[in-house]
């Protein structure tokens, strides 16, 4: 019965284009080669839908139409097939792809995901609908370091739903979170599709994966609020965490310390340290544990002797002079300044940490900055003392630990104002003792006073930091010594690709090898590397790679083929008769790739139509890379929507018995819905998508 | 005749897991060459065409291997829904329609195209060049890999017309390999099936008996 609802489906949307064509070649006055073209167009969709391998139907189809073009000419055909084969071969863009997809399997077979899922399960366990949002969380972070849809759907329907069902969700929304979450990672760059599509439309990989950053972002935060909203709504069907599964078990020397002392961990095991009470817990355990607790804080500093010098850099050699005396003045103040610091429990902590804050803001002005800036960073040696430059990667890694400072933060990093303009002096007083000490001596030889978003940034940073060691227990310890060993890796390899390619450091090509040479390092530093598992990544590249960039080489000789009869043409008087403003041009190509979406993979639709779509985006003023991005976000919706979402097919695979397909795709609808809203969202605030791009590369 | 098809099988996936191996050497080296051209402040002009060469040998080879495998993406609406018998029928047209003419195109042309690069010795336009036709001849190489993987898939479509069911071939891995992915996390078949006390109310369950 299914089976025959599935076929009719199909049939009828061939009969459609069929009849389509048929009714535009009657209704044509006189039959072009152009019309041919759109002919072929039209067969290739019928073709692919019959399920012939569809490089192979690209690569015949496009042969005999050019050879139709050519006026049967063979040699000429000849030509054009083998030069364009060539011309894949030597792209410089999918050159990154078998790298991608090689990181990507590397990283899945590091197996980090069992522990992703219960360190994030645990550190969420207090926000309703915990364990949803802990799927969608491990889901975006998993799925963007592998980009394997499949792979994720299927391990989190291993792991994430029998939590779920047994926590007591309703099964609708766990498949829901587990297929929306595992498809995030074809959006959130480095995705192989964004590469595809700036392969095929001639835009800058860089620029779209600075573009897809912020509205895959937005899309992943839509599905948590979603599902935050819903828990809170409709406590039933995501009921709270027991306390048995919130429970964290503290290691046996950790526990008369907890018990003993105080269950807040920093202060506890500073006097734990300090003796007097002997505890029976040798020092070096206790070290180790202070070691790990104090991460966060070292990270700061680091970080924030780092920032500091971006943020303070004199704008260029000449202003030295002046800035020495300013400083100097700036110093004696700073002499009275300590005071500000914030009433932490220990003296020598709370001013360092004032200064740990900062980072996230300055790190980002710094990279903004002409090299000229940078280059004036390198030049006052040994006075940072401690203060290490950090790397990007390292900066951009410590925001999570102040969890809840996470969401404060980026304000901060907004609020920053690009120029490097002297603060007044009130502000400058502030300026801690502590740490920064080295810093500021030598401050009078050419600092500028940091600007003042960057003590906003520190003000809320020093915050988090406080507030994040107010709450730390021996518990939460636990869980982010959790998190340290299976989130953060995982984000540190993430942003260290992602950074290096958006700040222009590497190329995408570059980027990936390293990239991938980390997914290798992560796989033995957890222990699952062996021989098996670098031969089944190798091999799985290989086919990944081949059908990827075969179907490259069957769309280079279509596309020739389409533009040789003059096809685009037709398309464009055609398009350009309808009289269409930019919004209605928009909506309609949407809808149709959204259509396209349903009998075609994202691959094939990219290939084949994005060269049809992005010569028009020109007569409507569209930025091809503002319309990849409606399409990444677009074609994302096509692994959701039934009855051909992939996503439900891995689920059903690994779900129980009971779990019907139905289920699942109603499951679905709303994150598909929140899609729709977050395509509409893109479209109407173009800046979410544009805005980094246009900062860092001055579009 | 099954032999046969696998032992050609067995030559298309031996040669492109063979050329499967450049990722590893491709990742290798460019990480060399950034940390060369970063650190050591010594960048190879060549490099990048090296890697570009690595990259096409790379894929083209594999193109023979991932149709052994069946692994060419495909347009799955119908396809899966189809009788292997009308699979089989449609497959064989559109390998005769399709597959032979482009790919048959594709090696001849090749052939040529390389033969000329290497009757001038062919090379690369930087300060140090490579010799470009080797590459060149991957072309015709992969192509005739594919014609011969092209005639066996076109022979296992005529045994599945006549038995009604797909000939089998050889075990290879998977992206989703669920039973891997499940012993890579622990979990048993049992479990899931544990699971259903959750899904569907109790009276259901009395009646449906296990699955």
């Amino acid at each position: 019965m299914k089976i025959r609802k599935e076929l009719w489906f199909g049939f009828i949307l061939m009969a459609l284009i069929v009849a389509g064509t048929a009714l535009m070649l009657v209704m044509a006055p006189k039959i072009t080669n152009g019309h041919l073209g759109l002919m072929m167009l039209a067969l290739v969709v019928v073709a692919i839908m019959l399920g012939f391998p569809t490089a192979f139907t690209l690569m015949g189809m496009g042969m005999i139409f050019t050879w139709i073009a050519y006026e049967e000419n063979t040699t000429k055909t000849l030509t054009l097939m083998v030069q364009s084969a060539f011309k894949v071969m030597g792209n410089d863009v999918l050159i990154s792809i078998p790298l991608f997809v090689f990181m990507g399997y590397l990283v899945e077979r590091a197996n980090l995901i069992e522990k992703l899922f219960k360190s994030l399960h645990l550190a969420m366990a207090r926000v309703p609908g915990s364990l949803a949002v802990a799927t969608l969380f491990t889901c975006a972070v998993f799925a963007t370091a592998t980009g394997i849809v499949g792979a994720v759907v299927t391990l989190m329907g291993l792991l994430a739903l029998p939590q779920m069902l047994r926590g007591g969700y309703d099964v609708r929304i766990s498949a829901g979170t587990i297929t929306a979450g595992g498809c995030l990672g074809i959006l959130i760059p480095p995705s192989v599709m964004l590469i595809v599509y700036g392969a095929t439309a001639g835009v800058s990989v860089v620029q779209l994966y600075a573009g897809a950053f912020f509205p895959g972002i937005m899309l992943a935060g839509l599905y948590v609020v979603y599902v935050v909203g819903l828990a809170m709504l409709k406590p039933h069907l995501m009921p709270p965490l027991s306390a048995a599964d919130r429970f964290v078990p503290l290691p046996a020397m950790t526990k008369p310390i907890a018990e003993q002392i105080s269950n807040t961990a920093l202060p506890a095991l500073l006097r734990a340290l300090k003796g007097g009470r002997n505890l029976d817990v040798p020092t070096s355990h206790i070290l180790k544990q202070l070691g790990v607790a104090l991460l966060p804080l070292l990270l700061f500093l680091l970080a924030t002797g780092g920032s500091w010098r971006l943020n303070t850099a004199p704008p260029d050699a000449e202003a030295r002079a002046d800035m020495a005396r300013a400083a100097a003045t700036q110093l004696s103040d700073s002499g009275g300044g300590g005071l500000q610091a914030p009433p932490g429990s220990t003296q020598d902590t709370a001013p360092a940490e004032a200064d740990g804050l900062k980072e996230p803001p300055s790190s980002d002005t710094g990279l903004k900055e002409p090299p000229a800036d940078t280059g004036g960073l390198k030049e006052p040696p040994a006075d940072s003392g401690g203060v290490a430059e950090p790397s990007d990667a390292n900066a951009d890694v410590k925001e999570p630990p102040g969890t809840s400072s996470d969401v404060k933060e980026p304000p901060g990093a907004v609020a920053e104002p690009p120029a490097t303009a002297p603060a007044t002096a009130g502000t400058g007083v502030q300026e801690p003792p502590g740490a920064s000490t080295a810093a500021v001596a030598d401050a009078p030889a050419a600092r500028t006073p940091a600007t003042r978003g960057w003590w906003i940034g520190a003000g809320i940073g020093a915050v988090a930091l406080l507030a994040f060691y107010a709450i730390l227990s021996f518990q939460r310890l636990e869980i982010f010594k959790m998190l340290l060993s299976s989130f953060f890796p995982l984000l540190v390899l993430i942003l260290a690709v992602l950074g290096s390619i958006v700040m222009g450091l590497a190329t995408p090509t570059e980027a990936a090898a390293v990239g991938a040479l980390g997914g290798f390092l992560l796989a033995v530093a957890y222990r699952q590397f062996n021989m098996t598992v670098l031969k089944e990544s190798v091999f799985l590249t290989a086919k990944t790679s081949a059908m990827v960039c075969w179907l490259f080489v069957g769309s280079a000789i279509f596309s020739a083929a389409f533009a040789l009869l003059g096809g685009q043409e037709l398309v464009e008087t055609w398009v350009m008769s309808m009289n269409l403003s930019k919004t209605e041009f928009l909506v309609l190509s949407q809808v149709i790739i959204f259509i396209l979406g349903w009998p075609l993979e994202w691959t094939e639709i990219i290939v084949i139509f994005m060269p049809i779509f992005i010569p028009l985006l020109d007569n409507f003023g569209v930025d091809p890379l503002f319309f990849g991005l409606l399409v990444a976000l677009n074609l994302q919706t096509a692994f959701l929507s039934p009855p051909v979402a992939m996503a439900a097919f891995y689920l059903k695979g690994v779900s129980p018995p009971h779990v019907t397909l139905n289920q699942i795709f109603a499951g679905m609808l709303p994150f598909m819905g929140i899609q729709v809203i977050a395509i509409i969202m893109l479209y109407q605030f173009p800046a979410i998508g544009l805005w980094l791009p246009s900062v860092l590369y001055s579009r | 005749m099954q032999s046969l098809l696998l032992g050609v099988d067995r030559l298309s996936t031996w040669l492109g897991q063979l050329f499967a191996w450049l990722i590893v050497a491709l990742t290798l080296m460019i990480s060399w060459e950034v940390f060369s051209r970063y650190v050591l402040n010594e960048p190879h002009d060549w490099a990048l065409d090296a890697q570009i060469m690595m990259y096409g040998t790379l894929f083209m080879m594999a193109g023979a291997y991932t149709l052994a495998k069946n692994g060419h993406v495909r347009g799955d609406v119908l396809y899966g829904f189809f009788m292997p018998r009308t699979q089989a029928t449609l497959d064989l047209i559109l390998y005769f329609i399709f597959f032979m003419p482009g790919v048959v195109a594709m090696t001849w042309a090749g052939w040529n195209f390389a033969s000329e690069s290497a009757a001038i010795r062919e090379s690369t336009f930087s300060a140090t060049p490579l010799p470009v036709y080797p590459f060149k001849f991957m072309i015709p190489l992969a192509g005739g890999m594919l014609l011969l993987q092209g005639v066996v898939e076109i022979v296992r479509c005529l045994l599945c017309i006549r038995d009604g069911a797909w000939p089998s071939r050889e075990q290879d891995v998977e992206e989703v390999d669920v039973d891997k992915l499940k012993a890579m996390v622990h979990v048993k078949d049992e479990d899931i099936y544990g699971l259903d006390k959750y899904v569907a109310p109790p009276d259901r369950l009395a009646k449906g008996g296990t699955p």
